[in-house]
């Protein structure tokens, strides 16, 4: 556990050091500066607005920029994640960086796992700073509380780390470079994915619904991602709720808690294969 | 008591690439042993086999008893790699403390200061590593990988980016670790350096050891060259022993005899005699 801690201690201080945090937080300041500016601006203009029957504006207004901000955080959280992961193996090893801590009597698995916890720990804690700011600018601004507070939250950061597990399960076969290609394009598809799923529940199409499913599961962050945004207006119904589903910022598909434990047993076999890749590598 | 480094046929494979054809070795307790080769030999592969960085492909490779890359082998070992890196945004001190950590070395703040001391970086141990210089970086690396008193000391080209002065720090720190009773492997392309600290040679040529032995046995004789009024004559045949009769046969003939000088090859002419010229 100590040599753990120490490896997840090594990696977060390189983070601190390299500027890493300094560099996200402006970033982040920013971000949340220019979303409070469009709460501001689009709860001002709301109520002049007159919308079709059956919407509440001010509840699709709410809806629809924290499902942006959602979508901004877990993109944030995704690019950390990335960063922090990508050449922890690969990487360093053709720097010369890992060879001197794997010599170490500490295990090659102690090492991927710290270097897991360690990103981890940045990430979720920054995913969930973000996610509750932009809750509260929008709850400040427009009056707009999501239906569900503290899960979606939580799916985005799962999400998060599922993507930051897949980036340490690249980062054993392949260059950095290769590694921040294919996880960005992974993540992509992912995304793809999902609105492909909105499209078909817009189309009542059953075979455009079932194969986004499939790929959402296969690479679950989306899938907890559509989860949480569905969760923010579980109890919005009519035509506000239908809007809000069909649009980019709505999860048309729910995942429940099959989803929750999938996403787990996921995150332990992405690691198990990491693991068994790393055991196995020539350094 | 096993010895620190007992290696037996011992093999690596790279795809179609045989690295290590069935190396035997072996470093026994406070021995420091010379690992010489052109490059491509086979000997960084060893050393990582040694380290638990590369998987064997046949043979094995034990350290102080245990086998090479367990915990317990790990445990009993200091490794400075040819190439390496250090983050650049840590301090000497940072550096150490941090593989003190790794080790579960008890040493403290004492090993620390005693450990730069020992490679000539004492004024430096709050400079970061990107503000030092390569060669100071390698004696960071030595350093390093004497951090937790190791049984055993890999070095895979210690010396590499070192000057003269550096390399001469390194020679001193080598027979320090040998009064110490510290075990090295030293792998290096300076024969002069291995010659003059290395109690036994192994020269390794397309993945086979070619030849093994002390400096001096593998410097072999090559007879006896004696200067009178008719110029140097050289004894292709005649040893050490022989000076006295050859000398003496010389002045009952009447000869003026100027010098005698008996020959031997150096490690630098054995060596290429070992791996028949070859540079790659």
């Amino acid at each position: 556990m100590s040599a753990v801690l120490t490896v997840a201690g090594y990696g977060l201080r390189e983070a601190l050091r390299r500027k890493v945090f300094a560099v996200v937080c402006l970033l982040t300041v920013a971000f949340l500066g220019l979303y409070w500016v469009g709460n501001r601006y689009t709860f001002h203009h709301v109520g002049q607005i007159v919308p079709p029957a059956g919407v509440d504006a001010p509840t699709f207004a709410g809806a629809f920029l924290f499902g942006m901000a959602m979508f901004g955080t877990l993109f944030l959280g995704v690019v950390l994640a990335i960063f922090l992961t990508l050449g922890v193996v690969r990487g360093d090893a053709e720097r010369g960086l890992l060879q001197p801590l794997v010599v170490r009597p500490v295990g090659r698995s102690t090492v991927l796992v710290a270097r897991f916890l360690g990103a981890g720990a940045v990430c979720v804690p920054y995913v969930l700073a973000i996610y509750f700011a932009t809750m509260v600018l929008t709850g400040l601004e427009g009056s707009w509380w999501p239906d569900r507070i503290v899960t979606p939250g939580l799916e985005l950061a799962g999400a998060v780390l599922v993507v930051a597990a897949l980036s340490l399960l690249g980062s054993v076969f392949l260059s950095s470079i290769a590694n921040g290609i294919a996880i960005f394009m992974l993540f992509g598809a992912g995304l793809v994915a999902g609105l492909l799923g909105n499209i078909g529940h817009a189309l009542n199409s059953g075979g455009l619904v079932h194969a986004a499913k499939i790929a959402a599961w296969a690479v679950p962050f989306e899938a907890l991602y559509q989860d949480a945004l569905r969760s923010i207006t579980e109890n919005t119904s009519g035509l506000t709720g239908f809007l809000l589903r069909l649009g980019p910022f709505g999860g048309a598909e729910q995942g429940g808690v099959a989803l929750r434990l999938w996403a787990v047993a996921y995150l332990a076999i992405v690691g198990a294969i990491a693991l068994a890749g790393f055991a196995r590598r020539d350094l | 008591m096993p010895a620190a480094l007992a290696v037996s046929g011992l093999a690596k494979t790279y795809g179609a690439v045989e690295a290590l054809k069935g190396v035997d070795l072996d470093v026994r307790e406070g021995e420091l042993v010379g690992l010489l080769g052109p490059n491509g030999a086979g000997k960084s592969t060893l050393v990582k086999i040694a380290c638990g960085l590369v998987r064997p492909t046949a043979g094995q490779a034990m350290v102080c008893g245990e086998r090479a890359g367990s915990i317990a082998a790990r445990r009993a070992l200091g490794y400075l790699a040819e190439f390496f890196r250090f983050p650049g945004w840590t301090s000497a001190e940072e550096l150490l403390r941090l593989h003190q950590r790794l080790t579960a070395s008890a040493g403290g703040e004492a090993e620390r200061r005693e450990l730069l001391d020992l490679v000539g970086l004492a004024d430096a141990r709050d400079r970061r590593v990107e503000e030092m210089s390569k060669g100071m970086q390698q004696r960071l690396g030595i350093a390093q990988a004497l951090v937790g008193a190791p049984r055993l000391l890999l070095l895979d080209e210690p010396t590499s980016a070192l000057d003269p002065v550096g390399r001469r720090t390194v020679r001193a720190l080598l027979e320090e670790l040998r009064r110490r009773g510290v075990s090295v492997l030293l792998n290096s392309h300076l024969l002069s350096e291995v010659e003059l600290v290395c109690d036994r040679v192994a020269i390794l040529l397309a993945g086979a050891v070619v030849a093994a032995g002390t400096p001096s046995e593998l410097a072999r004789p090559r007879g006896v060259e004696i200067e009178t009024d008719d110029g140097k004559q050289l004894h292709r045949d005649a040893h050490r022993e022989d000076v006295p009769k050859l000398v003496a046969g010389l002045v009952n003939e009447g000869r003026p005899v100027y010098s005698v000088q008996v020959l031997t090859s150096t490690l630098e002419e054995a060596y290429v005699e070992a791996v028949g010229g070859e540079t790659e």
